[in-house]
C-alpha cells in the first residue's frame, strides 16, 4: 500500500527543476527598477519623501538597490509615473557602489570576481548562513535556493552546518547588537580563503532598521563583502544568478 | 468598521485607572472565573509605569483594565498562580524597570538595552549531580534559520530540562514603531516576523482604520483574508517539509517544499512578492486581481488541493512518520491552557481558539472557516492540525473567489489619528493571534505601539513539551512548533 501512494506521490511530482536559471523571469516579481528619462517637474520630491529607507536621491533620480525595500511606495507617488519594478531578479553586484539604478540608465554592471577567484570556488562553493535580525524571510529564500525548483546543488552550491565547513559566510538581517559576538566567531571559525556575502537591504545598509540602537555593524567595515544581493528579500534567482556571475558559470 | 478581524477601542483617559492592588486583586478574579490574558504591557510615565492588561471573555469580547504604580513600588507577580503572565511580567519589568516581587522566572526576555556580552551571562536553570549533563546548543544552529540558544539538561539521551534564552534578533522594532509616521508605518511592520507579512499588516493596518475612522469595503477585506490564507497554505507548507525532512521522509520534504513554491508564487502574482510584501496598505490593498489572474489564481489553488490531497495520504499514514512523531513532544491539554498557549499548537492540544472564529461581520462570516482541533497534543497532532487547516483556507480560497472575483478598490486616504484612543487588534496569523495596540495622545499623536506576536507565549511550551523526550527528538519538536526568533525578540 505504502509503495502504491509512494508512486502516486513520484507521479504528482513530475519534474520540477527550473531547467535555466540564468533566464528565468519569475512572473509578477517587483524586481529590478526602471526609471525613465524624462525630467521630473522642478522641485518634486514625492518618490524620495515616501522611501522608507530614503533609498532615492534626486536629480538624477537614483535609486539604491542596497536600501530599496521594494515596498512599491515610490511608484504611485511619482506623478510622472517614472518608476516601474520589472520581473528581472537579476541584480546583484560585486560593490556597494554598482548597487543603483539610475534614471535613463539600463543596464546594471553584473557581479563578477577574478580569474583566481573563479578558479578556487567556481567548481565547490558550501555556504554558512548567518541570521542577525534577519525576518526570516530571506532565510527562507535562500533555504529555498536548495529545494527542488532551484537546486543549486547542481553548481556545487551547497548550505552546510559549521563554518568549519564553508568558504563563504553568506549574512541575512541588519546585524542586531546581541549577534555581534556570535557572527564574529563564525568568521573567526571559517578556514582562509573566505567571503562574506550580504543578502538584503537589511544586511546591505541596515534597511529598515538603519541607525537604530540595537544594531552594530562594525563587522561589516572590518570584513567587507564580496557580494551584494539586494532585495526584501531577494527572490531565489537573484542570489543564484549573483554567485553565478560572480563566479563566472554557466 | 473592520469587522474581518477582532478590533477593540476604547477611550484612553476614560478608562479607569484602579489601584495597583484592586487592580491586581480585579485581574486575579477575572483570570480564575475563566477570562484569558490577551496581552500585557507597560509604558514609563514619570517615576510611575502604567500598565494596560486586555482580558477576552468566553464570550469574546474584549476588556481593557489599566493601574498605575511606581516603578520600584511594583506589585507581586501573578506567574506563580498564573504561569502563562510568565512573559509578560518578565517583558513588564525589562522594558520599564517595574519592580515585580516574587517572580520565579525573572530572566531577561530579550536582553534589550543591554550591552552585548550580558547575552554570555544569562542565569541558565542548572541541574546538579553526576549523571546529568549538559548540552548548549546555538545561538546560531545548523541549518538556515534564525539564532536562539538552547540549554539542556539531561540524563543520559532524556531531557530532563531545556531553557530557550532569545534576544539575539532584538531590533529596537517597537521603539522604530514610534519614530515613523504612524501612517506609513507597513514597510517596518511588514518585517516585524517577515513569514507573517501579512497577518501583522493586517493588525497594524485595522487598528490604523479605527483611529482613523476609515471604512474597507468588504471586497477589501476579502482581498486581504485571500493575503493571509495564502500566507497560512504556504508557512505551513514550510514547517510541513521541514518536519519531513528532520525525519527523513524525502518525499514529504520535497513535495512539500514545491507546493510551497506554488503556494508562494500564486502570492507572488497577486501581489509582487513571495512574502506578501506590499499586500496589505492602510486604506487598501496593493494585491491586484486582475480578470486574467482569476483563472490562473484558480488553477494553482486547484493543483495545490490535488496535490496535496496525495502527498497528506503518503505522509500521514506512513508507519515511519507515525513512528517519529506520535507521542513526542506531547503538550497536554491542561498545561496548553496554564501557559496561555495559542494558535496552532494550543489547537492540536485541543484548545479552541481561533481569532477568525465568530466573526459577526466581514470576510470570515460571509464564508467562516471551521476551527480544526486535535487532542493529543504531540507532533503529529500537531502536523494534522497544519493539514487540516490547509485544506480548509484552500476551499474557503476557492469558495470566496468565486463570490468575489473583482477587488479593484481604490486606496483610501487615511486623514488624522483621533486623539486619546486605545485600539487593540487581533489576526490569526499562521503560527496563531498577533496582537497589536496603539494608543495615541491628546493631539493623535502615537504615545505607544505594542506588538505582539504568538511566538512570546509559544516558546515555553516547546520548552516544556520536550520534557522527558529524547534529546535527539528536539528538531522534531522545535520545527513542530515553527516558532519566531524575530517576533519573539522584537
Amino acid at each position: 500500500m505504502t509503495l502504491f501512494k509512494s508512486l502516486r506521490v513520484r507521479a504528482s511530482q513530475g519534474t520540477q527543476y527550473i531547467a535555466d536559471l540564468r533566464e528565468a523571469v519569475p512572473l509578477g516579481f517587483r524586481g529590478l527598477p526602471v526609471i525613465a528619462g524624462e525630467p521630473c517637474p522642478s522641485e518634486c520630491r514625492a518618490c524620495a519623501d515616501v522611501c522608507p529607507t530614503r533609498a532615492i536621491t534626486l536629480s538624477p533620480v537614483t535609486l539604491d538597490l542596497g536600501r530599496c525595500v521594494f515596498c512599491d511606495e515610490c511608484v504611485p507617488a511619482c506623478p510622472q509615473n517614472k518608476i516601474a519594478f520589472s520581473p528581472d531578479p537579476r541584480m546583484a553586484s560585486n560593490t556597494r557602489m554598482q548597487l543603483s539604478v539610475r534614471e535613463g540608465k539600463e543596464e546594471l554592471v553584473r557581479a563578477r570576481a577574478s580569474a583566481t577567484f573563479c578558479q578556487l570556488f567556481g567548481r565547490s562553493l558550501k555556504l554558512r548562513q548567518v541570521s542577525a535580525g534577519g525576518c526570516n524571510a530571506c532565510e527562507l529564500e535562500l533555504g529555498a535556493l536548495a529545494n527542488v525548483n532551484f537546486d543549486v546543488q547542481r553548481f556545487g552550491i551547497e548550505w552546510v552546518a559549521s563554518p568549519r565547513h564553508a568558504d563563504a559566510l553568506v549574512l541575512s538581517g541588519p546585524l542586531t547588537r546581541n549577534m555581534a559576538a556570535a557572527v564574529q566567531l563564525a568568521w573567526d571559525a571559517m578556514p582562509d580563503p573566505r567571503f562574506v556575502v550580504a543578502v538584503g537591504a537589511c544586511a546591505i545598509s541596515g534597511g529598515l532598521y538603519a541607525e537604530g540602537e540595537c544594531i552594530e555593524r562594525t563587522f561589516l567595515e572590518r570584513v567587507g563583502p564580496t557580494l551584494y544581493v539586494p532585495g526584501c528579500p531577494p527572490h531565489p534567482l537573484t542570489f543564484a544568478n549573483a554567485i553565478l556571475d560572480l563566479l563566472g558559470v554557466a | 468598521m473592520n469587522a474581518s478581524v477582532v478590533v477593540h477601542t476604547v477611550t484612553a483617559s476614560a478608562l479607569p485607572v484602579a489601584d495597583i492592588k484592586a487592580w491586581r486583586a480585579d485581574l486575579v478574579s477575572k483570570l480564575q472565573s475563566g477570562q484569558r490574558l490577551l496581552t500585557m504591557y507597560g509604558r514609563p510615565a514619570d517615576d510611575e509605569v502604567v500598565i494596560t492588561t486586555v482580558l477576552q471573555a468566553e464570550d469574546r469580547t474584549l476588556q481593557v483594565l489599566r493601574t498605575r504604580v511606581q516603578a520600584q513600588l511594583g506589585y507581586h507577580a501573578l506567574t506563580s498562580e498564573h504561569p502563562a503572565l510568565h512573559c509578560f511580567e518578565r517583558e513588564l519589568h525589562e522594558q520599564t524597570g517595574l519592580r515585580v516581587a516574587g517572580h520565579p522566572w525573572l530572566k531577561p526576555l530579550r536582553f534589550e538595552g543591554q550591552p552585548q556580552a550580558a547575552m554570555n551571562d544569562y542565569p541558565f536553570y542548572r541541574i546538579e549531580g553526576k549523571e546529568v549533563h549538559e548540552v548548549a546548543v546555538g545561538p546560531i544552529h545548523a541549518g538556515v534559520i534564525e539564532p536562539g540558544s538552547f540549554r539542556f539538561m539531561c540524563l543520559g539521551e532524556q531531557v530532563h530540562h531545556l531553557e530557550i534564552q532569545l534576544g539575539y534578533q532584538h531590533r529596537g522594532v517597537e521603539r522604530r514603531l514610534l519614530q515613523g509616521k504612524p501612517t506609513q508605518l507597513a514597510p517596518l511592520v511588514e518585517t516585524i516576523a517577515g513569514d507573517s507579512s501579512v497577518a501583522h499588516t493586517w493588525a497594524y493596518c485595522a487598528a490604523l482604520e479605527q483611529l482613523c475612522g476609515c471604512e474597507l469595503p468588504i471586497e477589501v477585506e476579502v482581498a486581504r483574508a485571500v493575503g493571509l490564507e495564502l500566507e497560512r497554505v504556504a508557512m505551513h507548507l514550510a514547517t510541513l517539509s521541514g518536519l519531513a525532512a528532520d525525519i527523513g521522509f524525502l518525499q514529504g520534504a520535497t513535495s512539500y517544499g514545491r507546493l510551497r513554491t506554488t503556494a508562494i508564487n500564486t502570492l507572488m502574482r497577486l501581489c509582487g512578492s513571495r512574502f506578501g510584501r506590499g499586500a496589505l496598505r492602510p486604506g487598501g490593498v496593493g494585491l491586484r486581481l486582475s480578470a486574467e489572474l482569476v483563472p490562473l489564481l484558480l488553477a494553482n489553488l486547484e493543483l495545490l488541493r490535488n496535490d496535496l490531497a496525495i502527498i497528506n495520504e503518503c505522509f500521514v499514514t506512513a508507519h515511519t512518520v507515525k513512528h517519529r512523531l506520535r507521542a513526542v513532544g506531547v503538550l497536554t491539554h491542561e498545561r496548553a491552557l496554564a501557559l496561555g498557549i495559542v494558535g496552532v499548537a494550543a489547537r492540536a492540544s485541543g484548545v479552541a481558539c481561533d481569532a477568525r472564529d465568530g466573526m459577526s461581520r466581514g470576510a470570515y462570516q460571509v464564508l467562516p472557516v471551521a476551527t480544526c482541533l486535535a487532542k493529543e497534543g504531540d507532533c503529529y497532532a500537531r502536523a494534522l492540525v497544519r493539514i487540516a487547516e490547509m485544506d480548509v483556507s484552500l476551499a474557503w480560497l476557492s469558495s470566496i473567489l468565486a463570490l468575489y472575483p473583482r477587488w479593484d478598490q481604490p486606496r483610501k486616504a487615511l486623514t488624522a489619528l483621533a486623539p486619546d484612543q486605545l485600539v487593540v487588534s487581533m489576526v490569526e496569523g499562521f503560527r496563531g493571534e498577533v496582537v497589536h495596540c496603539l494608543e495615541t495622545g491628546g493631539s493623535g499623536e502615537l504615545v505607544h505601539y505594542k506588538v505582539q506576536d504568538p511566538s512570546l507565549r509559544n516558546w515555553m511550551g516547546l520548552a516544556i513539551a520536550v520534557r522527558d523526550n529524547e534529546i535527539s527528538d528536539f528538531p522534531i519538536c522545535n520545527k513542530s512548533f515553527d516558532l519566531s526568533y524575530c517576533g519573539h525578540d522584537l
